[in-house]
This record gives structure tokens, sequence and C-alpha cells, in this order.
């Protein structure tokens, strides 16, 4: 038991609010991420989680919470995604180049301005690797809160969404506005994204976000299941890389413990291989 | 801002900009701009892998970008792009982040890696950038018509018999080639919105390619050049200025393209 389980994992607090807050992330960036995943916006999913970053960076050097300047740039940036690429897939992706690029050059200019007023030079890595351990339990009701938003959102537009995702030309011939839709959505992902980077650091919230949702669309045609699906496989990826990034602390080389948004990467990496395998099965079967 | 030491900056940066011109064209054609974001940001975990072994950043950048670029391709036979290339460029970083904690690299070091750094550039690595540079482009030359088929009509290009798969490694190889030799300089989150704006601005001010390749070398060569100069002035970041200058002069870009084509077509 304690081979698997290092002494102190369930009476820590900070592994507590570890757990709490990345299964909540991971639950929100998958049922979000089902739908990125299907529209094929990954590349918008993860550029709204390193803009938001530019908020965060921001936030530093105005000495204020990072989490309101990570959401606030991340809307900024899903509306000029919006508004800049509505004409065609082609130039969406140039569209989301664009804000991205000019996002990080920002993102470049606060963090330099931080590291020269208060010699805060680590700030560049937190605020991209970021890392579930220094999450504090004050932070938890506004990332429920926050997350609570994002799936209503989800939720309310379920159906419009499914519908313009998988087939937007027959959406388009009932009645449903496809902008509105896209644009809702954009403002779902950018309050999600947000979220987990803030939490997770933008690596991690891309990998929840993509990761889980595309195993699960491997293993099952439904869209309901394939959402369930996701939010397991992200939580039992998050849980695990926690369990082992605790563990790590004992690990060579350093004793500092190995990084938990690894371990989460890896896990998060493996289920999308063991479902790409068992779903080729499947298919062939 | 033209002393002796800054002439190899402006020769790298501007052999740098002719790349990510040239390169830039075919990303902003094929709608490869997560691939051309994903590999230098992962080549960036290379880096300090190469830090933590004690070996040249240069060499680390190249085996990450190398293995990325073969890692996506190879996803991507099977599973959507989109998702290849987020999963590919996660596990990459992902790695990296494993490297810096082992390591002990110094904070402004990675800062550097990431955003650029204008002053850092010495005559010994003038000679990698300028070899790396020639082999992209004489690369990109030898599959120009393939590359250029099959990114305008792939269907077209399949049946003139060529491959897909293929083109799509070479030009994966392409731009992590073009990754390893610009990050240093640029930096890995910089890179690609070198590859993006000035192609983006081009595309919308010629619809010949070679022209538009042209006018995305040329472009690319301004914000790099405006870049260095307000950097040196101001001691910003030159990523901010590629970052954010790349940006204006696509919405310039686009709004000169827009009034010539109403200048052409008075009716429409």
């Amino acid at each position: 038991m304690n081979a698997l389980f290092a002494p102190g994992f369930f009476t820590n607090g900070i592994v507590h609010s570890a757990l709490i807050v990345g299964a909540v992330v991971a639950v929100v960036a998958a049922i979000v991420g089902t739908f990125t995943v299907l529209r094929a916006q990954s590349f918008a999913g993860h550029a709204l989680g390193e803009v938001g970053a530019t908020g965060g960076s921001a936030a530093i050097l105005a000495g204020t919470n990072p989490l309101w300047g990570f959401i606030g740039i991340a809307v900024v940036a899903a509306a000029a995604i919006e508004l800049l690429g509505v004409r065609q897939p082609r130039s969406r992706d140039l569209a989301t180049g664009l804000v991205l690029g000019a996002g990080l050059g920002l993102a470049a200019l606060f963090l330099y301005l931080g590291a020269t007023s208060q010699s805060t030079t680590g700030a560049s890595i937190t605020v991209l690797f970021g890392s579930l351990f220094v999450v504090s339990m004050q932070m938890v009701p506004s990332i429920v809160a926050l997350s609570i938003v994002a799936l209503a959102i989800v939720l309310v537009c379920y159906r419009w969404l499914l519908l313009t995702s998988l087939n937007p030309d027959l959406a388009a011939a009932r009645g449903v506005s496809l902008r509105l839709v896209s644009a809702l959505y954009l403002l779902a992902l950018a309050i999600a994204v947000s979220l987990s980077a803030e939490t997770i650091g933008a690596v991690l919230s891309t990998a929840l976000l993509v990761g889980p949702p595309a195993a699960a669309l491997r293993l099952t045609k439904r869209p309901t299941a394939a959402l369930v699906v996701a939010a397991g496989i992200g939580v039992l990826a998050t849980w695990l890389g926690i369990l082992l990034a605790y563990d790590s602390y004992t690990w060579p080389p350093s004793g500092r413990g190995w990084p938990v948004s690894f371990f989460i990467v890896v896990f998060v990496f493996c289920f999308y291989l063991l479902a790409q395998l068992h779903g080729r099965k499947l298919t062939r079967g | 801002m033209f002393s002796s030491f800054m002439v190899n900056t402006w020769v790298a940066a501007s052999i740098v900009a002719v790349v990510g011109g040239v390169v830039g064209f075919f990303v902003v054609l094929r709608s490869s701009a997560f691939v051309a974001h994903a590999i230098p940001h992962g080549a960036f975990s290379g880096a300090a892998g190469a830090a933590l072994l004690g070996l040249n950043t240069v060499f680390g950048l190249g085996v990450f970008a190398l293995a990325g670029a073969l890692g996506i391709s190879a996803l991507g036979r099977k599973g959507r792009h989109d998702v290849a290339t987020a999963l590919g460029l996660v596990v990459m970083l992902g790695t990296g982040s494993l490297f810096l904690s082992w390591s002990a690299v110094y904070a402004p070091q990675i800062y550097a890696l990431l955003f650029g750094e204008v002053l850092g550039v010495s005559r010994a690595e003038l000679w990698p950038i300028a070899g790396l540079a020639v082999i992209c482009l004489v690369a990109i030359a030898l599959v120009y018509r393939p590359l250029m088929l099959n990114s305008i009509a792939p269907e077209l290009g399949e049946v003139r018999g060529v491959r897909d798969r293929l083109i799509e490694t070479a030009f994966l190889l392409v731009v992590a080639l073009a990754t390893s030799m610009t990050v240093p300089v640029v930096g890995a989150l910089l890179m690609f919105s070198l590859m993006v704006a000035p192609a983006g601005a081009a595309r919308s001010l010629s619809d010949r390619p070679s022209a538009a390749i042209a006018w995305s070398i040329a472009i690319a060569l301004v914000t790099v050049w405006a870049g260095i100069a307000l950097s040196y002035a101001l001691n910003w970041p030159l990523g901010f200025f590629v970052g954010t200058l790349g940006a204006a002069l696509y919405g310039l870009g686009r709004l000169v393209g827009t009034r010539r084509r109403r200048l052409v077509l008075p009716t429409a």
C-alpha cells in the first residue's frame, strides 16, 4: 500500500485541493473539448490557453488576481479570432495564428517588464507550465463557478452545437445561426481553457482539452457516451498523474519531485494510443 | 545600432526572415499554422534537455524539432491532423517540463529561448544558421512543384502521382529545420509568427505564387529589421515586436489588398 500511495497522500491538504481542482478542470475540459475535437478547433483551444497566459502575466505585473487576467484576455482573443476568421476554416487557421502571435508578443513584453520591475524571472515558467500543487483552497469557489458557466453554455446549446459540428449544412437549413453558435462555443472554450491554463498551465490545458475527447471519440460513436468516457479518462489521467507526482518526491535525481504536468500528459497520451489501438480493432472486427 | 557586435545580429535576422517568408508562404497556403507553432514551441523542450546534458542547445532543438515533425506526421495518418498536432506538442512540452525540473537552467536563459535574444548571435553561430537556411531553401526548391500542387489541389496532385503523405512529411521536416536555426534568434514562441503574419499579408496582396513569396520575404524582412531597431532602442524583447508588428502588417496588407481589388473590380 505504502509503495503505491506514499505516506501522507490522503491527509495532505495540498493534495486534496489538487485532486478536487484537477477533477473539476478535467471534467470541464473533457466536455468542452469533445466539441473542440468534433469541430477541429484544437488550434483555437491551444491558442486561447497560451494567449490567456498573456493576461496572466499582465495581471501579475498589475498585481491583481491572474485568473481574471487569463479570462479577460482569452475572451478578447476569442472575439478577435471569430471576427478575423469568419469566412472559412482556412482563414480561421490564419486568424488563430495571428491572434496567438500578437498575444505571445504581448506576453513577452509583460514578462520582461515584470522581470525588470519585480525580479520575478520565474514567472515565465510558472505562467506557461503551471502546477496543480500551487492551487490554493481559496481559489476553488471561483474555479467551480466559472466551470459552471462554461458547462451551462455547452449544455444550453448542446443540440445546436452537435448539429453544427457534425452537419453544418443541415443546421443552416434548419435555421440555426452558425455564427451565433460558433461565437457562443468560442466563449465557452475561452472560459474553460483559460480556467485550466491558469490552474494547471497552458500545456496541460491543451492536453486535457484534446487528448481524452479524441480517445473517447475513438471508443464510441454516440456523443453523450463520448462526453462521459472523455470526462472519465480526463479525471483518471489527472488523478494518476497527481499520485505519481506525489510519489516522485523520493525519486532521483533531485528530490524535488517530478512535475505533475509531465505525468498527466504521459497518461493522456497513453490513453489516446490505447483507444486508437482498440478503435482499430473495433472497425476491423 | 550598427556597431560591429550588432552586424551578426542583422545578418542572422535577415537570413531568418528570408527562410520564414518562404516557408511561411506554404504554411499559410496549407493552413498549417498550428504545426508551424507546435514544432518550434515543442522543440524548446529539446533545448532544455540539451542544457541538462551540457550539449549545444541548437543540437537539442534540432533533435526535438525533427522528432516532433516525424511524430506529428505519423500520428496524423491515423487521426485528425489538429488532434495529432496538439498531442505531439503537449508530449514534447511535458517532457520539457521534466527536463526543466531536473536541471538548474537559468530563468533568463529560458526566457531568451522562448522570446528571442537579439544580442546573442556570435560569428561562430552565423555559419550553422546560414548552412541550415541554404538547406531549407534548396529543399523547398526541390519539392516546389509537387508541394504547390499538393497544397492547392491535393486530389489533382494525387492523380498526377504526388504522394500526399510524403509531401506532408517532407514539408514538416523543412519546418523543423527552419525551427532549429531560427529559435535561438527569434525565440520558440515567436518564430511561427514570422512564418504566419508576413505570408498571410502577402496572400492578400497577390494571387500569383512568385509575387506572393516575394512580398512575404519583403514583409518578413521589414518586420525583423524594424523589430531589431526598436528592440535595440527600447531594450524590449524582440518577440514582442515580431508578434505585434506582424499582426499590424497583416492588417495593413489586408486593407491594401481589399482596396486594390475594389479598384480592379469597381462593380463588385
